[in-house]
């Protein structure tokens, strides 16, 4: 009996070892310990031994169905893992193979500015506010401190509706509703588009965009302003840019300024860019006239504060180096993808 | 304003700055340089030569070979030139060997200066070149005495007499100077002139401040005995001032004169002319001179127009006016348009005699709008439209007086006529110290303050702390203007930098605008890429679209001055900035192209208009080449969904929009509301837009939508009981539409159905002609329980029975 358990042990070995796929393992343990195999057989004729050996026998006989299995479960994973490794292999891909997308579209240039605008003014607790675009001349003007006949009214050349109702000039005429409102403090901004009779070329649009900004509260100085300004200016072009106040003329703010951004592309050093002067002109700005405050029913004793307006265009012309403005206006394709 | 560095020196003779220094300072100080002229960068190595002898060149009949004597020892150089104008003994600026000059032989202006070098011409050795004034970089324009062509003559021009030969030709002609171009703001007027330019400099400088001292001038007659004055309209000639000259000699005016008024663009003419020319831009005050002999009556008169008055102005224009138009005349006749231009009857001719000399203060506003109105706008009315200072006027006046007889141009006559009604002095501003440090957010002490008030002419009254603010200085009404003039002085780069402080704000952003980037980010998803055009655009829109005439849209609102048709009304329909957009990209090749547009029409309620239009901002969606109308409905549906509007939206065929495509459009309605259209575009309309491709175009009405939005959300439980899915195959009415079957299908599904989805529709083979064949998956699912068939039995009864009560088959 010994022997014969040897036998099918190795004769089992043989062939599993012999076996070239998975199939021929399934034979083979059919074979040997299927209901009709060799140690099935074997454990029924069992019966025929002494009822004393029957236990050892057994006890054999189940050894030697254990290793078979063993080898058996080991070949057939051994088996399964190089089918694996030669289906994975077979499905090796081109990663280098063209991407599949479905493109997303672009933002407008414009958008994305003004937004970055947006969020670096919330930030700092301002408040996004609209205004009407076509506007009374009152607040477009009169409100300002620039009266009928003023000479600020011709070099702005406006588009008129009717006698009092223009395309407004700037967004400041939303200052003005902001602020007869009567809700102070104002923390503000405004974005819109503005209106000015300019034939169109590469650095003129008779229709543009302007972001008006506007802080009304007790104790405001020049100095916030310069500071809110500077802040803006880091946050917009870079933490190391630098900002230039120089005194300027505008009928709705007295003291006012130009600002002068350090030159982004240059660091200040002076390049075609910023024509040699390592600076560039962004916007202009000033406190509030106390004849403004004063018109929209804000006392000017108790209240100060400050506005500037940005000429949304010319930001973004400038921060991704475009040269031609009618560009922003055509939407041809290939431009706005690349933003 | 342009005004060269040695006029400012004349008045600030200390100052000794590089053109850059003071660029930088004057800017900061608030008088804006734009930029500067070196004249004399281009030019080197030239100097004043002597031409002692001339010699036909051996091999060439228009060149001539020059002995030209470069310096007071006697060096003598050959020059060969083809100048026909020299001859022997002329003395001439000549550029040496190695030097460099402004401009070639054509005039043209190059870069950097063309290099000069000693060479051979036609064999012939050269060390030079003389030189014209154009080579110098200059014109016969502000060189008078130049000749027409060829080389600029000293000895041709008495006042060069005792010239060194070997001196700097570019300095003797006066161009070793640097010319200075001003941004100078409304509400400087006095800065319009070089004696406010000349304050600023000084007090930005910290210098002495020296302006032309004006002497007292004229003979012992009285002008008065020559000439009265009288105003009509005191409100537009606040001032008139005249003087009398007589015995005049017209000649050129000095070198120093000439080159002040050509560094400042102006052409010298002759002495009187010059003078005029010259004072006005000394004190930015025009002064007009009349021939004396033509004034009849010897009376002047300051009075309106009449209306359709004719008048031939000295540039020998005959000009209509009216009666906003301020005139100067005599005791019978009009001899000039006040500030703006003289008449051709009184105008100084060679021979005049006698002068009378105008220096008056006319009403800013009305100088412009007649100016505008005419179409005539002048150096003159350029100045008076600012709004002069009427002291000014007397004293640019002796200032011109006294110039006449320092150049012997003419005998003054004494005294003067002087008619100002209404004097103006200088003005007392209330100021505070304090108050200037709390608006600025400085520490500046009094004293330092009232110490830049005085450089710049203001005085300060200790008893009042009033400010005394000299009437040139007409910008100057409130404490806020003086915290400016303390700012600029102080220099704003020296003011420190805060933050606000205070009450906290919030810094939010308008629920419109969220929505508006929310459809911003959502069609962006789906390939639409962002377009801006613009609010304006041509009334020939509406025909373009096919809008009929008595349609609403049509009532657009019209710019009384547009730049042009293309721009003359505000849109009431966003579609036509949308197609020119597609266009472009079309007539580009440019392939599947989706735009959106977020921006405003402008509709009124009436007009005229007589209050603000509706602007509503309208999402315009626009595309061609891949995708279809199903594919711009499910963006439409997706944004709508984001936002907020769950409920089902409902589309109408018959939209009535004549630029779209009659079979493929729809109105869209939301909760019976309506929210825009879409649709696909009407060939005939793209054939116009020149777009040769199906292109599909929406418009929501953003406001409508964003009144219905809503970032609400509630959770509702995760179905954890299984569907059960019926499909069911319909044969169908070609007319009946997908929506009208859905909602029978839904309306009889109950609450159990919870989706029914369209997975074939088919028309043609084996399907009866005007029918088709709709298939529908139909799920249903109960939240708290596992359905039974039975159930859903009994419901698609009830759908089929419905729908068979429209006529509605179901295939087998």
């Amino acid at each position: 009996m010994k022997e014969k358990l040897q036998e099918i042990k190795e004769e089992a070995l043989r062939q599993i070892e012999a076996s070239d796929r998975l199939e021929k393992l399934n034979e083979i343990k059919v074979a040997f310990l299927g209901k009709k195999g060799d140690l099935t057989n074997l454990m029924k004729s069992l019966k025929e031994a002494a009822p004393e050996e029957r236990p050892k026998l057994g006890q054999l006989i189940n050894d030697t169905r254990t290793a078979i299995e063993e080898i058996l479960s080991e070949k057939k994973e051994a088996f399964e893992k190089a089918m694996r490794e030669a289906k994975l292999s077979a499905e090796t891909i081109d990663v280098t193979l063209p991407a599949k997308r479905s493109p997303m579209g672009h933002r407008h240039p414009n958008t994305i500015v003004l937004e970055e605008v947006e969020r670096i003014f919330s930030g700092m607790g301002y408040e996004v506010v609209e205004g009407p675009e076509v506007e009374y001349d009152y607040y477009n003007f009169e409100a300002l401190n620039i009266p009928a006949n003023h000479p600020a009214k011709d070099e702005q050349d406006t588009f008129y509706i009717t006698g009092d109702i223009l395309l407004r000039t700037q967004t400041s005429s939303t200052q003005v509703h902001e602020m007869e409102k009567g809700k102070l403090p104002i923390r503000m901004i405004a974005p819109g588009r503005v209106y000015r009779s300019d034939e169109v070329d590469a650095t003129h649009s008779p229709c543009f965009h302007q972001i008006e900004g506007l802080v009304i509260d007790k104790n405001i100085t020049f100095a916030d302003l310069k500071g809110t300004l500077a802040e803006f200016a880091k946050q917009l072009f870079g933490e190391d840019t630098k900002v230039k106040f120089r005194p300027h003329h505008f009928p709705f703010t007295e003291p006012s300024a130009e600002v002068d951004v350090s030159c982004f592309k240059c660091k200040g050093k002076g390049c075609r860019f910023c024509k040699g002067s390592g600076w560039i002109e962004i916007l202009g700005c000033g406190m509030v006239h106390p004849r403004v405050l004063e018109m929209s029913g804000i006392d000017p004793e108790k209240y100060t504060g400050f506005a500037f307006g940005v000429g949304l265009e010319r930001i973004t012309l400038l921060k991704y180096e475009i040269d031609d403005m009618r560009l922003l206006y055509e939407n041809d394709i290939r431009f706005l993808k690349q933003f | 304003m342009n005004t060269s560095m040695s006029w400012i020196k004349a008045y600030v003779p200390e100052l000794n700055v590089t053109p850059q220094e003071y660029t930088d300072a004057m800017t900061l100080s608030g008088t804006k340089v734009e930029g500067y002229e070196v004249l004399d960068a281009d030019l080197e190595k030239i100097v004043v030569g002597k031409i002692i002898k001339i010699e036909r060149h051996p091999d060439a009949d228009k060149l001539v070979v020059c002995q030209v004597q470069v310096d007071e020892e006697g060096t003598v150089l050959q020059i060969v030139t083809g100048a026909p104008n020299v001859k022997e003994g002329d003395v001439v600026p000549v550029v040496l060997d190695g030097g460099r000059v402004a401009c070639g032989h054509d005039g043209k202006r190059v870069p950097g200066g063309e290099k000069i070098k000693k060479g051979k011409l036609r064999g012939v050795e050269s060390n030079g070149m003389l030189c014209s004034v154009e080579e110098l970089g200059s014109s016969k324009e502000m060189y008078p005495d130049a000749p027409e062509n060829g080389i600029y003559i000293f000895s041709d021009n008495p006042a060069y007499d005792g010239i060194k030969l070997g001196s700097n030709a570019a300095e003797v002609l006066g161009l070793h100077d640097v010319v200075f171009e001003y941004e100078v703001t409304s509400n400087r007027v006095d800065c319009f002139g070089v004696i406010g330019i000349a304050r600023e400099a000084a007090a930005t400088f910290g210098k002495p401040f020296c302006p032309p001292a004006v002497k007292e001038t004229g003979n012992e007659e009285k002008a008065s005995d020559y000439i009265s004055v009288e105003i009509k309209d005191t409100k537009l000639c606040r001032r008139y001032v005249g003087r009398v000259v007589k015995n005049i000699k017209i000649e050129p005016s000095p070198l120093w004169m000439q080159r002040r008024l050509a560094a400042n663009g102006i052409r010298p003419i002759n002495n009187i002319v010059d003078i005029t020319n010259y004072v006005m831009e000394e004190y930015s005050q025009p002064m007009h001179a009349y021939d004396l002999d033509q004034i009849s009556g010897r009376k002047i008169v300051v009075r309106r127009a009449e209306d359709g008055e004719k008048f031939q102005t000295l540039d020998g224009q005959i000009r209509e006016m009216d009666s906003s138009v301020l005139m100067i005349c005599d005791a019978d006749k009009a001899v000039g348009i006040a500030g703006i231009m003289g008449g051709e009857n009184s105008k100084i001719t060679d021979n005049v005699k006698t002068m009378l000399f105008e220096a008056a203060c006319f009403d800013g506003t009305n100088i412009r709008i007649s100016a505008k109105k005419l179409g005539l706008r002048t150096d003159a009315s350029a100045k008076f439209e600012k709004g002069l200072d009427p002291n000014t006027a007397l004293e640019a006046m002796n200032r011109a007086c006294q110039l006449i007889e320092e150049l012997g141009a003419g005998e003054v006559v004494g005294g003067c006529v002087d008619v100002y009604p209404e004097k103006t002095g200088s003005r007392r501003v209330k100021f505070s110290a304090e108050k200037a440090n709390r608006l600025l957010g400085t520490d500046i002490p009094k004293e330092t303050m009232i110490g830049y008030f005085k450089k710049i002419e203001l005085g300060y009254d200790e008893a009042t702390d009033e400010v005394i603010v000299p009437s040139f200085r007409q910008d100057i009404l409130c404490q806020a203007d003086l915290a400016e003039e303390v700012a600029r002085f102080y220099g704003y780069d020296n003011i420190p930098t805060t933050l606000p402080t205070g009450e906290a704000t919030l810094g939010t952003i308008p629920f419109k605008l969220r929505i508006e980037e929310l459809a911003r980010n959502t069609v962006e998803k789906f390939g639409f890429s962002e377009a801006m055009t613009y609010s304006f655009e041509s009334p020939k829109v509406f025909d373009k679209l096919g809008i009929a005439e008595n349609d609403s849209v049509r009532q657009a609102i019209t710019i009384s001055n547009p730049l042009g048709e293309d721009y003359s009304i505000m849109r009431t329909l966003p579609l036509n900035g949308m197609l020119t957009s597609l266009s472009a990209n079309y007539n580009r090749r440019n392939k599947n192209v989706r735009l959106y547009e977020l921006a405003n029409v402008y509709l009124s309620k009436e007009l005229p208009l007589t209050g603000l239009p509706d602007e509503r901002v309208q999402l315009t969606l626009g595309m061609y080449g891949d995708g279809d109308f199903f594919d711009l409905k499910g963006v439409i549906e997706e944004f709508l969904e984001r936002a907020g509007l769950k409920k089902s939206v409902s589309y109408d065929p018959k939209a009535g929009k004549t630029f779209l495509h009659p079979g493929r459009q729809a109105n869209l309605y939301y909760d019976g509301v309506w929210i825009g259209y879409m649709g696909e575009l009407h060939p005939a309309v793209a054939d116009i837009y020149g777009i040769g491709d199906r292109a599909y175009v929406a418009a929501l009405d953003m406001p409508e939508i964003v009144a219905r939005a809503g970032f609400d959300v509630k959770y509702t439980g995760i179905a954890k009981y299984p569907v059960i899915t019926r499909d069911i195959s319909m044969l169908v009415k070609k007319e009946i539409l997908a929506g009208q079957l859905e909602g029978i299908i839904r309306k009889n599904g109950g609450k159990l159905l919870e989706s029914c989805h369209l997975f074939d529709i088919y028309e043609g083979n084996q399907i009866q002609d005007g029918y088709k064949s709709m298939a529908y998956s139909i799920t249903f699912r109960a939240k708290d329980r596992t359905l039974e068939d039975k159930e859903v039995n009994e419901i698609m009864q009830k759908i089929i029975k419905a729908l068979s009560a429209e006529g509605i088959e179901l295939r087998q």
